[in-house]
């Protein structure tokens, strides 16, 4: 069989072809509602700390470690997994989809032990995340500190 | 009212997510970072501050709204100590939400066992 | 398909405390059971040759340590199970071995940690992508016997057509199907139409669709005897495994639990059985490295001479 590049470009069209495509109307309404339906929630819990007399800083805190608390029980159970399945970004895109992405991790190298296993690989997924939000911040500061100011 | 706002812009932003998921073949790791990074300069312009007035938690609950905090807490800091605000900025602003995600992930792994999907 | 297996098991942990563990306590269990069917013991054979999808086939060698009998480990991805079946017949057509024990693993959980993600993340699954098989396959080759037999060996070049996606193994394995087709029939002097039935590994929807494709184009009409295992193995309907299964245990299982009893009664005469694997690793797939394939086809009939 030929697998120069000329054979490699048609069989790169045959495969595009062959492949099925995501349903993908279908998985953003779901994300769309599941991702709804968590920021709604989020809202229901600050409105709540807020009524509680919590400050507004202090209350959007809270909220993102109720969200992170109930996202890490759901994975614990193994229903999140579940739920991202259906809601794709849904459930990937918010602030539960951050603590699935660390909580995945650090139960599946649990038996690797507490530290190598647990400690090591518990950000194997979401420590980009960490590393370029604050290379990021670090852009923005320097450059508000000469410009926005 | 807030409400539906909220259940609204947070649905779309995670649209975004979706299509960029179907259409592009990144990974979970690399649209999480996307959104961050995206999150961070919208707050670095002052352009996501208004759409966390307008919508709520349907801007602070998706990633993007984590970008957006260590953008406002980088400006925060600067101001208050000059150019030391770049380096305690992101951090400081991450440290809540990290802190809790630390904390139950070991909490989690320490009674769960991995089950098979 | 659970009909046609020896033994399910329930739990994926086997009660161990690790996929990896547990992938190694089915892969002993697997071997007693299939030297016991067979009416022999671990004297009687020459040679154990097995492989699996793990680092260093860390599910084989932890699962046979303990058998007094010399071992070649073996990797060919999915495609190990091919591999061992071609090398057990040529060890014993050489006269080196009475016995040969050949066989492969793969585990699901096991297999999605090392070369994707953590199983508890929720994330979607692409519609072409195949769900690795968790299970063990095994056969004992013998110089003598009531057969099955395995009558040709066509050993396989690697192919790779540039594909990248991990999530469309069979796209990449394809190619070193068709390769190994057309090797075989220009060898042999054979079509496709001298066989019952022709059997490729784990290439699931996708794959399958492409060799019908690729092979029409070579002028060989693979449109009415020709399978995959890896759509054999699950029910697409029921068990939403999108474009079918895959692994090593995905040929290793389907030919020893579904093909060789059809062998054994004459059902299947000839059949053309085509391991397929893809020979990517967790790191190459992180250096965007593109994904090379293999396939061994092995040549079983029914009826007296060498075989289980």
């Amino acid at each position: 069989m030929r697998t120069d590049e000329q054979a490699q470009k048609k069989y790169a069209a045959m495969v595009e072809k062959a492949s099925p495509k995501s349903p993908m109307a279908k998985n953003c309404l779901m994300a769309f509602l599941s991702g709804g339906l968590i920021c709604t929630f989020g809202q229901f819990l600050q409105n709540r700390y807020l009524a509680l007399g919590i400050e507004y800083e202090n209350a959007l805190l809270l909220v993102s470690i109720t969200l992170i608390f109930i996202s890490a029980v759901l994975t614990a159970m193994g229903i999140y997994s579940k739920l991202g399945k259906y809601c794709g970004a849904g459930t990937e895109v918010p602030i539960t989809g951050f603590a699935n992405s660390v909580v995945s991790p650090a139960i599946e190298y649990r038996n690797a032990g507490l530290i190598m296993g647990m400690g090591a690989k518990m950000f194997v997924i979401a420590g980009p995340v960490i590393v370029y939000g604050t290379l990021t911040s670090v852009v923005v500061g320097i450059c508000y500190y000469f410009l926005g100011r | 009212m807030m409400y539906v706002k909220a259940f609204l812009v947070g649905g779309l932003i995670c649209v975004l997510g979706q299509i960029l998921i179907d259409r592009t073949k990144l990974t979970p790791a690399r649209i999480l970072v996307l959104f961050v990074c995206i999150g961070c300069v919208l707050g670095g312009l002052g352009i996501y501050q208004k759409l966390v007035d307008f919508a709520g938690a349907g801007a602070t609950v998706p990633l993007t709204g984590f970008g957006n905090r260590l953008a406002a807490e980088v400006k925060n800091e600067v101001d208050a100590m000059g150019i030391f605000g770049v380096f305690t900025g992101g951090i400081k602003a991450a440290a809540g939400g990290l802190t809790a995600v630390i904390l139950f992930a070991f909490l989690a792994a320490l009674v769960a066992r991995p089950k098979e999907k | 398909m659970g009909k046609y297996f020896d033994e399910i098991a329930e739990d994926s942990m086997m009660g161990e405390d690790s996929w990896e563990k547990a992938e190694s306590c089915f892969v002993a269990e697997n071997m007693a059971l299939v030297l016991n069917k067979a009416g022999l013991s671990h004297e009687d054979i020459q040679y154990v040759l097995c492989g699996d999808l793990l680092n260093q086939c860390m599910g084989t060698t932890f699962g046979i340590k303990n058998m007094p009998i010399p071992f070649l480990g073996l990797f060919g991805a999915c495609s190990t199970m091919g591999e061992a079946m071609s090398v057990g017949a040529m060890l014993i057509d050489g006269g080196f071995a009475e016995y040969v024990l050949g066989g492969a693993s793969s585990h699901f959980c096991a297999a999605e940690k090392q070369f994707r993600f953590p199983l508890p993340l929720g994330i979607q699954r692409p519609q072409s992508a195949t769900r690795t098989v968790t299970g063990d396959g095994a056969v004992v080759l013998a110089k003598e016997g009531e057969g099955p037999r395995i009558t040709m060996v066509t050993t396989g070049k690697i192919v790779d057509m540039g594909i990248t996606d991990a999530q469309n193994m069979g796209a990449a394995m394809a190619p070193a199907a068709v390769d190994l087709l057309l090797a075989h029939f220009r060898e042999t002097g054979r079509t496709p139409q001298d066989y019952d039935i022709i059997a490729t590994g784990d290439l699931g929807y996708v794959g399958h669709q492409l060799v019908v494709e690729l092979m029409a184009k070579e002028g060989y009409d693979m449109s009415e005897n020709y399978t995959d295992c890896g759509i054999l193995i699950f029910d697409r309907e029921t068990q939403d495994t999108h474009s079918g299964g895959s692994g090593c245990a995905c040929s290793a299982v389907t030919f020893c639990g579904y093909f060789y009893p059809k062998l054994c009664s004459g059902e299947i005469k000839r059949m053309l059985f085509i391991p397929t694997g893809a020979l990517l690793s967790a790191d190459s797939a992180v250096l965007g490295l593109t994904i090379p394939a293999v396939a061994h086809g092995v040549v079983i009939e029914s009826g007296k001479g060498r075989g289980k």
